[in-house]
């Protein structure tokens, strides 16, 4: 550790992948399991680089990406903060895992910079093509949080509140980011650690032979001990009773996977991040995320220049959906305008919660370009 | 007797409701057993093991001992494990799983953990069968021998676990039977301390599975066979080539003392904070 304390918050020029090991590494991440792959392998590098620099920070690379999670999931048990990127090939690779993560409730912060697919795809180019597999890849019923980021600043805001959520609810958290957001360079303000709310998982404050470790609490989340510390349970992805053993008997079974819902979803409030940009008084609305939010933001300004009444909602959850702030942009708009650098993912949800008071237009593109604020502008002009 | 219920009243979960899962004449069990005499003979405090398993019968043992207990996904038991020993080096990280679950579908782990080195107990109960599935074969079923996917007998040839792990660099590397149970409590009491990857491969019958399909008649049969199978490995190798077809050695093949990975890890950190 370094003698001079750093006093002061600092301005970086930073790639979003940086961004992400900046904020890491200020909510405590002290694990980092994964393995190479363009667009992602600069958080990585990053963490190579600084992880072993800490007091007692831990990188590793594994021999794959179902390895990468595996390790994540092991270092969290034994009470780390952990993290993992990837980009889609090896999210693929990770779903299995990351239902595992979901049934035995181990918080782990996973970020996928999406490139264009299926497949290999376009490996360099930005897509957004991951939104429904982040929600719904794995197997089995589940809830899980999405998240996103739309500029370098918010990749690493975004990654301190994805550990922070990952900590509090106890659950994989997946940062979707795409390759234009993670590789634009952009001056930062790294914030010091004590100006910002750091969470840690919650610790069982009764003695050992009263633990029990998937016990139903008020807000859903039960203490996680790590391993070796005096806590002995057993962790298995069968689904168990409160004691962490398999049952198949259909009350435990029902009140374990509805808790696993309720405590994510019964805090909504909480988790649904919205950034809204002159919605009130908006008759056209824009709906985006990632670096397609930016485009919206420039073309609601100019729209706003022209005269149109427009505004938008810059998702920062993606999942669970921020059903309440999109249906009240809904209920104001004649339009509704959803871009997105895939054929339509969050454009169903948005359809989905339409009270049928306004109309939905996509805008989706799949050719590896960004989607520019002049099209989304056009898209506006006609709303 | 006594030590036996005292062990058990020790090591075994109170609150975990039997009867278990395995069939009787199951080997996995003896394995257990030998586990928990080697744990508790070398004296490491329960909080200190944490025992990751794989998926498959042999992994379903994890659930009856009073350690830290991890039941994984199938394949990736060393995955968490090497999560957990990197993030609390000093734990003694076990790992149970199945032929199946470290050699088939954990291939790719198995060979790159036994290459790291790093610091994990690695107790494979090799069944050669997918017991838990129903009797499908696994890269460890031998040439010619039926499953309920090779019912015209197995074509390919199986893998040579010891082999495999020596070849890919691990420091310890052993093979043990369930019949021959004073050399695997050894064998386990040795891997449980050796520094770095150590492998116990321990042959255990699987008479429901593999056995009914492959000519034992009972368990019985299948533990007399291992007793004529196998031998101590100083002796097979004094043995003539043409004496070694259907004998097995058991013993220590690999007793290397390389630096564990989180050894290097640990000085790699040290280095960096001198600066
Ligand atoms: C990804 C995945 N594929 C397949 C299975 C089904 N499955 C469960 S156990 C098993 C084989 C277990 O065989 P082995 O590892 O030899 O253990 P044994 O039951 O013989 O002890 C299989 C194929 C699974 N659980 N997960
Ligand atoms: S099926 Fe085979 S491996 Fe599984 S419990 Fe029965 S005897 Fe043991
Ligand atoms: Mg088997």
């Amino acid at each position: 550790m370094s003698a001079k304390r750093k006093t002061a918050a600092r301005e970086i020029f930073a790639l979003g992948a940086e961004a992400v090991v900046e904020g890491a590494l200020l909510a405590g991440c002290s694990f980092y399991g994964g393995y190479p792959i363009t667009p992602s392998s600069e958080i990585m590098e990053g963490m190579a680089e600084r992880l072993p620099r800490t007091e007692d920070g831990v990188f590793i690379q594994m021999e794959d990406e179902i390895a990468s999670l595996g390790a994540c999931i092991g270092a969290s048990l034994a009470g780390r903060k952990v993290m993992t990127a990837t980009s889609g090939p090896g999210f693929s690779l990770m779903q299995e895992l990351i239902g595992y993560a979901c049934m035995i409730e181990a918080p782990l912060v996973l970020v996928n910079v999406m490139r264009g697919g299926p497949s290999t795809g376009l490996p360099t180019s930005p897509a957004q093509g991951d939104v429904q597999q982040a929600r719904w890849g794995t197997h089995g019923d589940h809830s899980i949080i999405v998240l996103s980021a739309t500029d370098v600043q918010d990749c690493l805001h975004m990654t301190v509140k994805a550990f922070n959520f990952a900590e509090k609810y106890r659950t994989p958290v997946i940062l979707l980011l795409d390759e234009v957001t993670a590789h634009t360079r952009e001056k930062i303000t790294v914030p010091l650690a004590q100006d910002l709310e750091i969470l840690y998982r919650l610790q069982p404050s009764m003695p050992p032979e009263w633990y029990k470790p998937f016990e139903e609490t008020v807000r859903g989340v039960p203490p996680m001990p790590p391993l070796g510390s005096g806590y002995r349970f057993h962790v298995t992805g069968l689904t168990h009773d409160d004691h962490g053993y398999p049952t198949q008997k259909p009350d435990e079974v029902v009140a374990a996977i509805s808790r696993q819902f309720r405590k994510i979803d019964q805090f909504f409030f909480d988790i649904q991040i919205t950034d809204e940009f002159l919605t009130g008084d908006a008759e056209v609305g824009v709906v985006a995320y990632g670096s397609v939010a930016r485009s919206a933001h420039l073309a609601v300004e100019q729209a706003r220049e022209r005269g149109i009444k427009a505004g938008l909602i810059d998702l920062k959850t993606l999942f669970p959906f921020p059903r309440a702030a999109v249906e009240g942009l809904l209920r104001r708009c004649r339009t509704v305008i959803v871009p997105e650098m895939n054929m339509g993912q969050i454009s169903r949800e948005v359809k989905r919660v339409n009270p049928g008071t306004s109309t939905v237009w996509t805008i989706n593109r799949v050719d590896g370009h960004i989607i520019t604020p002049k099209q989304i502008l056009e898209s506006i002009r006609k709303g | 007797m006594a030590e036996v219920t005292q062990l058990i009243h020790e090591y075994l979960r109170h609150d975990k409701k039997f009867p278990h899962v395995l069939c009787p004449g199951c080997g996995h069990g003896i394995l257990l057993g030998s586990l928990i005499r080697s744990v508790h003979a070398l004296g490491i405090p329960k909080d200190d093991v944490a025992l990751v398993a794989g998926i498959g019968c042999s992994g379903r043992v994890a659930v009856y001992v009073d350690f830290n207990t991890v039941h994984a996904v199938h394949g990736r038991a060393l995955t968490v494990a090497t999560g957990i020993k990197m993030a609390k080096p000093d734990m003694h990280v076990i790992v149970v799983q199945g032929d199946g679950d470290a050699l088939s579908i954990g291939g790719n782990h198995f060979i790159h953990a036994a290459r790291r080195n790093i610091g994990l107990t690695v107790l494979v109960l090799n069944n050669f069968i997918y017991g838990m599935t129903g009797g499908q074969c696994s890269s460890a079923t031998p040439l010619g021998c039926w499953s309920t996917t090779t019912p015209y007998g197995q074509m390919e040839k199986s893998f040579d676990f010891v082999e495999m792990t020596r070849a890919a660099g691990a420091n310890f590397v052993s093979r043990g039977t369930v019949f021959h149970v004073k050399t695997l409590d050894k064998l386990v009491r040795q891997a449980l301390v050796h520094p770095g990857f150590s492998l116990v491969e321990v042959l255990t019958p699987c008479h429901t599975q593999f056995g009914r399909k492959n000519k034992f008649k009972s368990p019985v049969d299948m533990y007399q066979w291992l007793k004529k199978a196998a031998m101590p490995l100083e002796a097979y190798e004094k043995l003539d080539p043409d004496k070694r077809a259907g004998r097995i050695p058991i013993g220590v093949f690999v007793d290397n003392h390389e630096p564990a990975l989180e050894t290097r890890y640990a000085a790699m950190r040290a280095k960096l904070a001198k600066g």
